[in-house]
């Protein structure tokens, strides 16, 4: 069958879906879904329709980045816009459906948004975050079946490869060297020069590894876009391949993303039934195979020649560079090793041409980013902003603000090699080159928020804890000195530190950056540096007080509950303390926390009811007064208490 | 000879068989073994490095390196507790810290009447849902210390139930 006419088919079935007069329900099951559980809300929608006798489709979607409001459905039905609704149970969603399909009733209360503009409900398009949104890569990520291709070709996919084709090797080459497209893995090095140098290098076969090694914690836009649209990066893979001149292609997709893994594979073999993979792609003169190679947990694996190595069943450790590997990479042979995003921009590019691709962005950095927002921000999820987008907008307009009326401390950005900003840096455009300046990367996209209730200490401690793990050995400075950084920084968080300590880390950190092989290495100390540069005063604190100010490092905090405001009836710490803690004065009536017992899990805090609001956190414990006298501190005020 | 390793001699054969015997196999290799056995005893690796011909010290090296490899066998259930960025600043170290109290084991290590393992991951990207805790592949989200008893809890019904239906 002719491209022309499988695209015509998928089109009309397409059309079939939404313009039949029976009801569609689409369901998120992406793996953020499923932890909210989607799973539960599709079985439940499955039987509702089953007793009900309803004649509609139902099919799973993947995510529509408003991972704070899952799971997600979206109902549509004729005569009424595509709605979706968040935060929907199992009896929720018999509920929707029932409503909407049988009584035309469409339970506004329950509304996030319509998919379309409409005079009944607010649509997605009138929130305030989609004035500042872009969605490109995400485009078809919820609106179509990640497991049916037809979807994929009727939103105009694998159109790109049948243009593709029909343009010569070097024509692709330049068109993307022209739109200036640069890694969307975090180092951002153009994408249409590495394929030039593979081109011309000799060796045969040549291969093109798409990098799924998503390992930075707090990031997972790859793996959305994996689970939701996995043809889009297949497409720009074939492409690639063609670009390039290579014969075979990996996908390397992390072992801890089983969804991921599972909608690849199926993704896989349904290109190659229709011929957009394999043997004479499309009647082409081109062949080309994809096999999917599942990572084992180790971060330093998302490094091009730990990647490389891990694929040739070696241990994942990098080497020396030069020779780069798009001239001497996997087997020997010349290797394109791209981020999934850049992979799945590249069908875009051959659509739209560079000259559409140029006009958003700045000036050096094209495009738009796709970004993992996490953390204490109200709108956790994907979104995809423009490059040059402010760090403000993206978190305050589109992510919503901090969450419960905190205030912002810093953000981090880049895992663990980027840096914590703090809030003078929030106007900073986001983009490769002004991020690298501030100290932070723009990394893969994984940005994480932190309020006042984090430490930057602990923050800085946790990502040295994260590399000086993951670091692969080969090194003696990545080895050893990430080592004794962490040593420092646990020995600081624990109120053991030295002002000295201080000079220590800033050397250390230095050293490593020099003596490292790797991007691993080089970028370790990035956290300890923004943190000791933007947030010096916190490490003194520590220091010299044994007092942690965010209430965070446990050593330096104690619980205490304050016994003007403790409700006397009340037992909720009581009942839910994990380690029995907590008992009542037998006098008083009062809740007085055994601090010999305590595990400080923070689970009192959270149970004691807000009107009370009588627990609290000290620092430095000693704070805490001895039984039988009344405080005469002068204790922080969380706000909404009523004694 | 145990029985239950002449049974995961047998399976590891099973499984060499269905494969090529060339060294970039051997992660794919070892990952089919694993998910087979749970774990990857010292036979099998032995086993594999014939099959690839390569040094057993080779096999030994690669799965040391990766985290996903385990020399120990699994409980009955696995525990997964995220310890990714979000889930660290959302408390994900007090979340494993109330898992390690329950179960009386530490990371990587499983629990001596076998029910449980635990261990920690890098990051499971349900970075909105922090933290999480991955109990037998299903991602329970905002895995507080509470949810973390009460997850133990049903466990413990369920296996009370099954026990009732058995005698």
């Amino acid at each position: 069958m002719k491209f022309e006419e499988i695209r015509k088919q998928a089109q009309s079935r397409w059309q079939a879906i939404w313009n039949d007069q029976a009801p569609v329900i689409l369901v998120g099951t992406a793996t953020c879904g499923r932890a909210a559980g989607a799973l539960e809300v599709l079985q439940a929608i499955k039987e509702t329709v089953k007793k009900q006798n309803l004649n509609c489709l139902i099919y799973e979607v993947g995510c529509m980045g408003h991972c704070y409001a899952e799971p997600l459905i979206i109902l549509r039905k004729p005569g009424f816009p595509s709605i979706c609704y968040g935060h929907v149970s199992p009896v929720l969603a018999e509920n929707l459906v029932t409503n909407l399909i049988l009584n035309d009733d469409p339970s506004l209360e329950f509304v996030l948004g319509a998919l379309e503009e409409n005079d009944l409900v607010p649509s997605f398009s009138d929130f305030p975050r989609s004035k500042y949104e872009k969605r490109i890569l995400l485009k078809n990520c919820g609106h179509i079946n990640p497991e049916e291709i037809e979807h994929y070709i009727a939103n105009g996919g694998y159109e790109s490869l049948s243009k593709a084709l029909r343009m010569k090797p070097v024509e692709i080459v330049s068109e993307v060297k022209r739109s200036k497209l640069r890694g969307l893995g975090g180092a951002g090095f153009p994408t249409g020069e590495k394929w030039d140098v593979c081109r011309h290098s000799e060796g045969e076969p040549k291969y093109l590894i798409c990098n799924g090694d998503e390992g930075d914690p707090g990031a997972f836009m790859d793996r959305a876009i994996l689970e939701s649209d996995p043809h889009s990066v297949i497409e720009g893979m074939v492409i690639a391949g063609y670009a390039i001149g290579a014969r075979h292609g990996y996908i390397y997709v992390r072992a801890e993303y089983p969804l991921a893994v599972q909608r690849v594979q199926n993704g896989l073999l349904q290109a190659k039934k229709y011929k957009f993979l394999g043997e004479n792609v499309l009647g082409s003169d081109f062949s080309f195979d994809i096999k999917l190679f599942q990572g084992s947990g180790a971060f330093v694996c998302g490094e091009a020649t730990a990647l490389i190595a891990s694929i040739e069943g070696k241990p994942g450790m990098p080497r020396h560079r030069p020779p780069r590997v798009a001239v001497q990479g996997l087997f020997g042979k010349p290797t394109i090793l791209n981020n999934v995003k850049t992979l799945a921009y590249v069908p875009h590019i051959i659509k739209n041409g560079a000259d559409w691709f140029l006009q958003t962005g700045t000036e050096r950095s094209k495009g738009t980013a796709v970004f993992a927002l996490a953390g204490k921000v109200v709108n956790t999820g994907l979104v995809e902003v423009p490059m040059g987008t402010t760090l403000r907008q993206l978190i305050f307009q589109v992510g919503g603000g901090i969450t419960k009326g905190k205030r912002f401390k810093a953000v981090q950005i880049g895992g663990p090699s980027g840096g914590c900003l703090p809030e003078s840096a929030l106007d900073l455009p986001i983009d490769f080159d002004s991020l690298q300046e501030s100290g932070a990367m723009m990394g893969s996209g994984g940005m994480v928020v932190l309020d006042e209730d984090d430490c930057m200490v602990e923050v800085a401690r946790y990502f040295l804890d994260f590399t000086q793990k993951e670091s692969c050995g080969k090194c003696t400075l990545c080895r050893l000195g990430t080592k004794q950084m962490l040593d420092i920084l646990e020995d600081i968080t624990k109120g053991h530190g030295k002002m000295e300590d201080l000079e220590t880390l800033e050397e250390l950190a230095e050293d490593i950056k020099q003596g490292s092989l790797c991007g691993l290495g080089r970028t370790a100390p990035n956290p300890v540096l923004t943190t000791l540069r933007y947030f010096r005063e916190e490490y003194e604190a520590h220091i010299k007080e044994g007092r942690c100010p965010a209430l965070m490092c446990q050593t330096l905090i104690a619980y205490y509950i304050l016994p003007e405001k403790c409700a006397r009836g009340c037992d909720a710490c009581v009942g839910t303390c994990t380690v029995e803690a907590i008992s009542t004065d037998k006098k008083r009536r009062i809740k007085v926390i055994d601090q010999e017992k305590c595990v400080k899990c923070n689970t009192c805090l959270a149970a004691c009811p807000p009107q009370y609001d009588a627990v609290i956190k000290l620092s430095p414990p000693d704070k805490v007064p001895k039984a039988g006298f009344a405080p005469t501190l002068t204790l922080p005020h969380r706000g909404g208490g009523n004694p | 000879m145990s029985n239950e390793e002449a049974e995961n001699k047998e399976k590891t054969r099973a499984i060499l068989e269905g494969v090529g015997s060339k060294r970039e196999n051997l992660i794919p290799i070892l990952q089919k073994i694993q998910e087979e056995l749970g774990y990857l005893p010292p036979y099998a690796m032995i086993e594999v490095a014939r099959f690839l011909n390569i040094p057993e010290i080779d096999v030994y090296s690669v799965v040391t390196f990766y985290n996903q490899f385990r020399l120990t066998p699994p409980g009955k259930h696995s525990i997964r507790v995220c310890l990714g960025t979000a889930c660290h600043v959302k408390g994900g170290h007090i979340t494993l810290a109330a898992w390690q109290r329950r179960l009386k084991i530490g990371p990587g290590e499983t629990s001596p009447d076998r029910e449980f393992d635990l261990d920690t991951v890098a990051c499971v990207g349900c970075c909105a849902m922090a933290p999480v805790t991955v109990v037998d592949k299903k991602v329970e989200a905002h895995a507080n210390p509470t949810r973390v008893d009460g997850i133990l809890l049903s466990y413990q019904l369920r296996k009370e139930q099954e026990e009732k239906e058995n005698n």
